[in-house]
């Protein structure tokens, strides 16, 4: 291997280092077998039991097929054609903000969600947690029953408990009653709960979403003297500056932000290409797009925002302490300076309001409003100070004068900051009541419970990041007789028959016939005969169930006017109260002094996806961990501390971490979690994510990881000084996949800057050779029809891990549980890779996703003894599980390691509800199975019948495998190679692409667009 | 030393390894015999239902087309099975208290649908998709074997792989006009393999025989 001009690229910290034990473990593949390879005694007895079990396992192939039913209809619902799925239009809402999504139905089972394109929010991707809603709505531990204290009740009964109640209250005005709820984007909702208090005008509504936005609120209520949402347009942003922002991880708009930013990123438009500065802690998926990232503490943040606004000239603001030396805030200003009206300033979530307001001050000076960043009314009813209204809540249970609290939906009880002491707060009110989807820990402290019913089982309507409304339908009755808040809030009402269809229509009917107030101003301007609007609305109706949208409903920007004055007087005052908070100052460099971040969890946010096994098993974005979350450093900080993470094995791929177990100390609260060393995370910072370390939620929820909430305060929600961090010496195992399928060195990603790039586009290949199409001892296959192939831009790819979870929902991909990562077993078919470049304390990142390379030269095929892996006569590499007898020899010879195998019984073949959520395309494998990517096969065979039968060819765009319908950057492109004007075949004729290990002669069909980085030369690399 | 072995001994060893090849072979042909067997495949083993229903009566005796039930059979992988209220269509007039139609009537009444016991029951490993084989002229008959003559239904073919790659490999030798494929009295004619031909050529069908047309 000769590695030529190329840039050396790592995965692991232990290869950076290039420590010989590390590398000598590359070296022993299955290191648990190893004895029993090299010891000639136990090597008989190996062979012994491997024959008797080929011998079993022959026998049990001897079945019948059992007699199987056929269960028609009895009435055939209209438009149905057995076997042909049907597609409905609804929006999953989180943290209050909706995106549209098409659902597929199989005979009224929803087994598959795809974005909706006519969708702003969404443009036809999804995030992780719409792919991963299937297995929600599946989930075998959600709640089945309305019970009181346990016991199950009818919703008759609880009828008449509320109903009773609330005429207690009656004469009170309602002064006893509270409604806790999340932050709420249903304008059905909202008026419900207006409705409910118009009856009692004394009962009060109050909001705890653990994902608001409160910063965000205050910071622009700071800057503007008003409530508004900022609503951002990367496809006009030349130059993008986050502080501490994962605008394309997290988020509203987030879908849609990543696809315009994506857009400007294409190398072969070199002119538009865009900048982006991270100023960030925790390392986060924006920041590994950017193209100069500098890591820093949350609370540095604030001074270096300060410094950057005093730089772009905001009126008011003088420059503070010195921002540290690596950050170079005269370039990043200079850079926005230059783009005017072509830049962005955005403040992540965590930030503080200030930080916020100095963001909005900056767009504002540089001439952003109205360009890359507009304002609109806020999305969410009634936004308030969320964490205020739960503070209001405690103090009032804790005093006795809440009678009745109902909570719809949320999980306080978990996700309260630990000084309010809510908890013991809720066991004070005599009447409380939980509507949840599982019987979650704020549930166990409820009298009555509710399952909630999930949002495919609801109808309801939602709003999008930009004011657009989508109405929510069901695409199955609910499985557990589960409730939805509009339910519960209709009961509340008095009007218990009520549906909720009726309830959301008839909110919707109203808005559409009365003129020119709230929605109406949507939906019609001139007043027509009632009759009219009747028929109008019956056919707008359907019209928005059909699109998923509702037309021009996103809300007009409005004008908003900075209020420099009020932003530098709230920075005076914050100087004054805590200087060096604002200044910046560096803390104590002493264990003391530690600071600490939350955030929530990238795959199971704030814990309400604790228990999904899709999103438990998904390898977290950078950290690559998965079922735990864990105390994270940068290396220095756990070399400081005497720890490290000690790549062990316990089989397999190398997929054991053993690290050492620290405590967290802080204001007489302690926390012990697993420490986790994360190249380019700020020194003397410890990021924990929240969502783990639940008591009930189910079984995979409860018992996984540690509760980072245990730490956090209502005063210091998103990040705090004076932690202690003390090594405990105990040991944890971390199930951590970046260790499995290490390239040892070899050049999997390639990457070059914008301006190499525009000297010789072909530079990216320097130093790595490729063998001529010719060396092969067998002729060519002629492929006279289709020739699929796919080419993946890693510039464009964002690392979200969408594609992942859209791979294991269309193709059945079984869950195989910690222990089985740990020996290197996880079954996905698609994985993202990532790589890092440069020193360990500000790396590049890359990320690759990793599907089969279905090779042309396959060497998977060639070791086959029974042909159960073989060639299509369109260029795939086919896997016949009915076939695999289970040799494994395939998955040995497979240079991208892509295979994977079914060691045991992963599927669970008895739960009957997840029968339910199957493919019915996809065969389900059983124990002892080889599989892998196909390239969606089922798509292309459905693609290809459809056209055969319409007489034509499958045309290009008409297939996209899920991994590509569901990326929100575009970077996935699928298609017929034999076609020169498919999108694929052009990608791979750009200078950028490449193949890896190309040098093996495999000749895959799957090929990769190199990255390019628009590194700013003042700065430099 | 007396002799170990008896002097027949020579002849059955002789006997046993020339024979052992027969053996061997035997028990192979035997094993291929097993399990191309009705008892194996299931072929002509007609299949008990909850109610008697006659392909021979209705498509045999009242000449109904194949696809006044089996409504999804152009359109979809799978054909369809009627649902009650395709029953219920005539059997409201016709034979309408006949005391073996109760479990329709009930049904229909109680909307709970009739289980049928499937009769071609593919292995859940193999995607079979009925729209384009109907599309592309391959006749129900071809498969499903003489309907209009099945008092009960049962599997005409074996519907192991090597009888469906037997097509696949020669479709010429089974296809037939698109105007004939719903029809139960069309016979093979006497120039198959010239019309076979002609409407592979024409039909643009295409002999996949790559693992993925059917295991996906």
């Amino acid at each position: 291997m000769n590695p030529g001009a190329r840039t050396p690229f790592w995965r692991t910290l232990d290869e950076l280092a290039n420590d010989p034990a590390f590398c000598q473990r590359l070296y022993d593949e299955f290191p648990s077998q190893v004895e029993a390879i090299t010891d000639p005694v136990e090597r008989r007895t190996f062979l012994k039991l491997m024959g008797a079990s080929i011998a079993l396992a022959g026998l049990t192939a001897c079945t019948r097929q059992p007699a199987e039913p056929i269960v028609p209809y009895v009435r055939q619902p209209e438009d149905l054609i057995p076997g042909k799925p049907l597609y409905f239009a609804t929006a999953m809402t989180v943290g209050g903000i909706a995106n549209g999504v098409l659902v597929e139905s199989h005979e009224g089972r929803p087994t598959k969600i795809e974005g909706n394109p006519e969708h702003p929010g969404s443009l036809g991707a999804t995030n992780i947690y719409a792919q991963a809603a299937i297995l929600d709505l599946y989930d075998p531990d959600r709640a089945r029953a309305l019970t009181h204290l346990g016991e199950i009740r009818p919703w008759a009964d609880f009828l008449t408990v509320i109903r009773g109640a609330l005429m207690a209250q009656e004469p009170l005005q309602g002064s006893g009653l509270r409604i806790l709820t999340e932050s709420i984007g249903s304008p059905t909702l909202a008026a419900q709960i207006r409705e409910l208090q118009a009856r009692l005008p004394r009962a009060t509504w109050h909001q705890w979403d653990s994902l608001g936005r409160d910063n965000a609120r205050a910071g622009a209520r700071l800057a503007f003297g008003d409530d508004v949402d900022a609503i951002y347009h990367f496809d006009q942003a030349d130059v993008i500056v986050s502080l501490d922002a994962d605008f394309l991880g997290s988020g509203p708009g987030g879908l849609r932000y990543a696809r315009e930013f994506s857009a400007r990123r294409r190398p072969d438009d070199a002119a538009r290409m865009n900048r982006l500065y991270a100023i960030e802690s925790m390392p986060s998926l924006t920041g590994a797009r950017a193209d100069h990232r500098f890591a820093v503490r949350p609370s540095e943040i604030g001074n270096l925002a300060r410094s950057l606004a005093s730089l772009v000239g905001v009126r008011g603001i003088a420059a503070g302490a010195q921002p540290p030396s690596s950050v170079n805030v005269n370039a990043l200003a200079k850079d926005l300076g230059a783009a005017r009206g072509r830049s962005l300033v955005i403040a992540g979530d965590s930030q503080p309001p200030l930080v916020h307001a100095l963001a909005h001050a900056m767009n504002d000076v540089l001439g952003n409003g109205g360009k890359t960043v507009s304002y609109i009314d806020p999305v969410v009813a009634a936004p308030t100070d969320q964490l205020q209204s739960l503070r209001d809540l405690t103090t009032a249970m804790t005093a006795g004068q809440v009678d009745i609290l109902v909570i719809v939906g949320g999980n306080p009880v978990y996700t309260a900051p630990s000084d309010l002491q809510f908890a013991e707060a809720l066991d004070r009110v005599p009447l409380r009541i939980h509507l949840g989807s599982h019987g979650d820990e704020t549930g166990e402290r409820c009298l009555w419970r509710i399952p909630e019913a999930h949002f495919l089982e609801s109808w309801s309507d939602a709003r999008g990041y930009d004011g657009t409304v989508s109405i929510v339908q069901p695409l199955i009755e609910p499985l557990y007789a589960g409730r939805s808040a509009h339910e519960l809030l209709a009961a509340m009402n008095g009007a218990p028959e009520k549906t909720p269809h009726d309830v959301v229509r008839d909110y919707w009917r109203t808005a559409f016939t009365a003129v020119g107030s709230g929605f109406s101003r949507f939906l019609r301007t001139a007043s027509e005969p009632a009759a009219a609007i009747e028929a109008n609305f019956e056919a707008a109706w359907r019209r928005w169930l059909h699109d998923g949208v509702v037309p021009d409903t996103a809300d007009a920007p409005r004008t908003v006017s900075l209020k420099t004055d009020a932003i530098a007087a709230a920075l005076a005052e914050e100087i004054r109260l805590a200087p060096s908070a604002v200044e910046g100052l560096r803390p104590d460099p002493t264990n003391a002094g530690i600071e600490i971040s939350f955030r929530h969890d990238p795959s199971i946010l704030d814990g309400r996806f604790a228990n999904n096994g899709w999103l438990q098993e998904l390898p977290k974005p950078i950290t690559r961990l998965t079922w735990d979350n864990a105390v994270i450093v940068s290396p220095r900080t756990a070399d400081r501390l005497g720890a490290g993470a000690n790549p062990a094995y316990r089989g397999g791929e190398h997929g054991q971490i053993i690290v050492d177990v620290v405590e967290l100390r802080s204001q007489g609260r302690t926390l012990r979690g697993p420490i986790f060393p994360v190249a380019g995370h700020p020194d003397d910072c410890a990021t924990v994510h929240l969502g783990y370390g639940r008591r009930a939620g189910g079984h995979l929820a409860a018992g996984a990881g540690f509760d980072a909430n245990t730490l956090r305060t209502s005063s210091a929600p998103w990040f705090a000084r004076g932690v202690e961090v003390v090594n405990t010496g105990e040991r944890y195992s971390l199930a951590c996949t970046q260790y499995h399928h290490l390239m040892n060195g070899r050049g999997l990603v390639r990457a070059t800057t914008r301006d190499e790039f525009i000297r010789d586009p072909r530079s990216v290949h320097e130093g790595y050779e490729a063998p001529p199409r010719t060396l092969t001892l067998v002729p060519e296959y002629p492929y006279e029809g289709y020739k699929w192939g796919m080419a993946i831009d890693v510039n464009a790819c964002i690392g979200c891990n969408a594609c992942v979870v859209g791979c294991q929902a269309e193709n059945n991909i079984a869950v195989v549980g910690k222990d089985q990562v740990l020996r290197g077993r996880e079954m996905h078919w698609l994985r993202v890779d990532t790589y890092h470049s440069g020193p360990a304390d500000s790396p590049e990142t890359y990320f690759q996703p990793v599907p089969c390379m279905q090779c042309e030269n396959a060497p998977c095929e060639v070791v086959c003894p029974v042909a159960a892996t073989s060639h299509s006569h369109e260029g795939l590499n086919d896997m016949v599980y009915n076939r695999c007898v289970g040799t494994r020899y395939c998955s040995n010879n497979c240079p991208y390691k892509v295979r994977r195998f079914n060691y045991l019984l992963y599927q669970d073949w008895n739960t009957p509800s997840l029968k339910l959520g199957r493919n019915p395309d996809v065969t389900v494998r059983s124990r002892g199975v080889m599989e892998k990517c196909t390239y969606c096969v089922q798509r292309i065979n459905e693609a290809k019948i459809t056209a055969e039968k319409e007489n034509r060819r499958v045309a290009d765009g008409e297939i996209k495998t899920a991994c590509q319908a569901v990326c929100p950057a575009d970077a996935i492109v699928f298609g017929d190679l034999n076609d020169p004007a498919s999108r694929v075949a052009k990608l791979q004729s750009e200078a950028r692409n490449y193949s890896i290990l190309a040098e093996l002669n495999t000749r895959p069909r799957t090929t990769y667009l190199a990255a390019v980085r628009n590194v700013n030369p003042e700065i430099g690399e | 030393m007396a002799q170990i072995f008896h002097r027949s001994t020579n002849t059955i060893s002789r006997v046993s390894i020339f024979g052992a090849l027969f053996i061997v072979a035997g028990l192979l042909w035997l094993t291929a015999q097993f399990q191309r067997s009705a008892w194996n495949t299931g072929v002509r083993v007609a299949r008990e239902q909850p109610i008697q229903f006659s392909h021979e009566r209705h498509v045999g005796g009242n000449g109904i087309d194949c696809r006044y039930c089996h409504t999804a059979v152009e359109d979809s992988s799978f054909a369809g099975t009627p649902p009650t209220k395709t029953c219920m269509n005539c059997h409201t007039e016709v034979f309408a208290d006949s005391p073996f139609l109760k479990p329709v009537r009930d049904s229909f009444e109680s909307d709970r649908p009739i289980a049928w016991t499937r009769v071609h029951d593919l292995p859940d490993f193999v995607h079979f998709d009925h729209s384009i084989h109907v599309n592309k002229g391959v006749g129900c008959t071809t498969c499903h074997g003489p309907v209009d003559r099945m008092p009960l239904m049962w599997q005409a073919e074996s519907l192991q792989m090597e009888w469906c790659l037997d097509c696949h490999r020669r479709p010429e030798e089974y296809v037939r006009p698109r105007a004939e494929v719903f029809s139960v009295a069309y016979e093979r004619p006497a120039n198959q393999a010239e019309l076979g031909r002609r409407l592979v050529a024409e039909y643009h069908i295409q002999k996949l025989t790559s693992c993925s047309t059917c295991h996906q």
